[in-house]
């Protein structure tokens, strides 16, 4: 997301402070060659099938189940982080516990652990036989191999962003505030909705759209746990990398574009929440 | 450490309790199965598999990629921050953005543009093949798609940090007969050190861990394109469980360790990073 600048730059007054031509110049043609012109090859490539083509087969019955499948358990994955990963926010901030700091560095831990060992290893929990698997599968509940198994994979992906987001915003938040309301007679029910909440809104709306955009992408921690059955439980990246290894590079490039549009506009949502927030802030 | 009302509610337990619920859940327990589930056959076993041509031709090639496209992030960021923080231009957040874009595309989609860049099939392809270059399936195609999926961490760190510590001291430096390099190296650079450790750190894991990216580009040539993430998924199809748990429980030490190094970061040296969330 855009930086904030803290410190205004003073106008009118020329740099003496060398070097833009070059850390410019170097800026934009490594950004350019690295991520604009490949990314623009997708949608020219795109272009040149025309529109009839292209709804065809990016909004084939399969591309849709499997747009169904990514976006549908991404926003459950998002809806559980919101609530878990603010309660995670709230202790860590707010209370004292053995191993606090441990737990802290944890949360961090689905940034750096590559997604494919999350992968593996949630599947080794959740199978059948697995840690936890052993115990739900004769109470019926089946979770991997189906998109419970995504969601749940999803959940593990998007717990850093929630947290991450919420806890600057709750560690400002002083609790004197919270204190004045209870003292004018308002219940810790009313002072949760009236009070944090609307202070916590921007923040929360930012991660669970970070979580989103990062959980409708996802490819590596997913697939072990998915089952990958077409109109099941097949996501949509792994649908564009199936139509790539079977040469259908229309396909593959019709799904890209969607899913390349779907990220710009979750971008766009997000700037226009901290565009949203810093406003009411300065208000 | 402010103390919460919801303390005097009684609640406070009940919530911690939840929330440590949760985190044993889905952080500490994947953990500590990797571990398990590699260990399973005892140490000889571990040995074993990590000693393997193919898990050592893999562990290799990670290191290779993650020491071609760590530097070239490490330039591109300096070089971005430096354009971006210490001068005023129009069109700086449109510029930020762009950096950013990388993480917000799935990986599977940044792999397939490189595929339709460099493959056979490609815009590129058949210059390239009649040069005898190959991208796709190859290395270099490897290193491009891991620079694509790591391309902002260095810089969206550095970019807040620069632009918070102004132009005072360069200018100073400057006014003071410094050249503009000695100006970097002298000024800039011990102010950033931290910051720019930090997005190493971050840029370094996602190298060494990035799957879906490098899996649509690789072609999973053992021993030639396999890097180590995509050597778990083989061995793992193959149902050789041990030895996909062991060759992850490498990429999991990498991970304890990144988090370890930003953790005294952020304790001892009182680092905070600039934005969350990536």
């Amino acid at each position: 997301m855009p930086a904030k600048f803290t410190r205004k730059p003073r106008k009118g007054r020329k740099s003496i402070i060398p070097g833009f031509g070059l850390t410019m110049g170097f800026t934009l043609a490594w950004l350019s060659l690295i991520v604009l012109i490949p990314l623009s090859t997708v949608f020219i490539r795109a272009a040149g099938m025309g529109l009839e083509e292209f709804l065809e087969v990016g909004f084939s019955p399969r591309a849709i189940a499997a747009y169904q499948v990514s976006f549908g358990t991404a926003f459950a994955a998002a809806l559980v982080n919101a609530v878990f990963g603010m309660i995670v926010a709230w202790v860590i901030v707010r209370y004292e516990f053995p191993g606090k700091r441990i737990f802290d560095a944890l949360i961090d831990l689905p940034f750096a652990l590559p997604t494919a060992v999350a992968g593996i290893a949630l599947t080794a929990i959740y199978a059948g036989n697995g840690w936890i698997g052993q115990f739900l599968e004769p109470l019926g509940i089946r979770v991997a191999y189906n998109p419970i198994g995504i969601t749940i994979a999803l959940i593990f992906i998007g717990l850093p962003f929630i947290v991450r987001s919420v806890e600057p915003v709750l560690a400002d938040l002083s609790s004197e505030v919270e204190e004045a309301a209870l003292s004018l007679g308002a219940t810790p029910r009313q002072v949760f909705t009236r009070v944090i909440l609307p202070t916590l809104l921007p923040a929360l709306l930012t991660g669970f759209a970070l979580a989103l955009a990062r959980g409708v992408g996802e490819y590596g921690s997913v697939i072990f746990i998915a089952g990958n059955m077409p109109f099941e439980s097949e996501i949509a990246p792994l649908l564009i990398l199936t139509q790539l290894e079977q040469y259908d590079y229309a396909g593959a490039t019709a799904m890209a574009v969607v899913m390349l549009l779907v990220s710009f506009a979750m971008l766009l949502f997000i700037n226009l929440v901290q565009a949203w927030s810093r406003r009411r802030v300065g208000a | 450490m402010t103390a919460s009302v919801y303390r005097k509610s009684g609640g406070a337990r009940w919530l911690v309790a939840v929330a440590l619920t949760f985190m044993v859940l889905f952080l500490v327990l994947p953990l500590a199965t990797v571990f398990a589930e590699a260990l399973a056959r005892g140490f000889e076993a571990y040995g074993a598999t990590l000693t393997h041509p193919d898990a050592i031709a893999a562990i290799k090639l990670t290191l290779t990629v993650a020491a071609i496209s760590v530097p070239l992030n490490v330039v591109f960021g300096i070089a971005a921050a430096w354009a971006i923080a210490k001068f005023d231009f129009p069109g700086k957040s449109l510029l930020v953005t762009f950096i950013d874009l990388p993480f917000s595309v799935s990986p599977v989609v940044a792999g397939l543009v490189y595929v339709l860049l460099f493959g056979m099939q490609g815009w590129l392809g058949p210059w390239l093949r009649e040069h005898d270059i190959q991208i796709i399936f190859a290395v270099p195609g490897i290193v491009l798609a891991t620079i694509f999926v790591t391309f902002p961490f260095v810089a969206r760190e550095l970019i807040p940090l620069m632009a918070e510590q102004g132009r005072d001291d360069e200018e100073a430096a400057l006014s003071l007969g410094a050249s503009g390099f000695q100006t970097f190296l002298r000024v800039t650079l011990p102010n950033i050190r931290w910051g720019l450790f930090y997005g190493v750190l971050l840029c370094n894991a996602r190298a060494m861990g990035e799957f879906g990216a490098v899996s649509v580009v690789s072609g999973h040539l053992r021993g030639l394109t396999n890097t180590m993430p995509l050597h778990v998924e083989i061995l793992y199809n193959e149902y050789n469980f041990v030895a996909a748990f062991a060759v992850a429980s490498l990429l999991a030490l990498l991970a304890l360790l990144t988090l370890v190094l930003k953790s005294i970061l952020e304790w001892r040296f009182g680092y905070h990073h600039g934005s969350a969330g990536h």
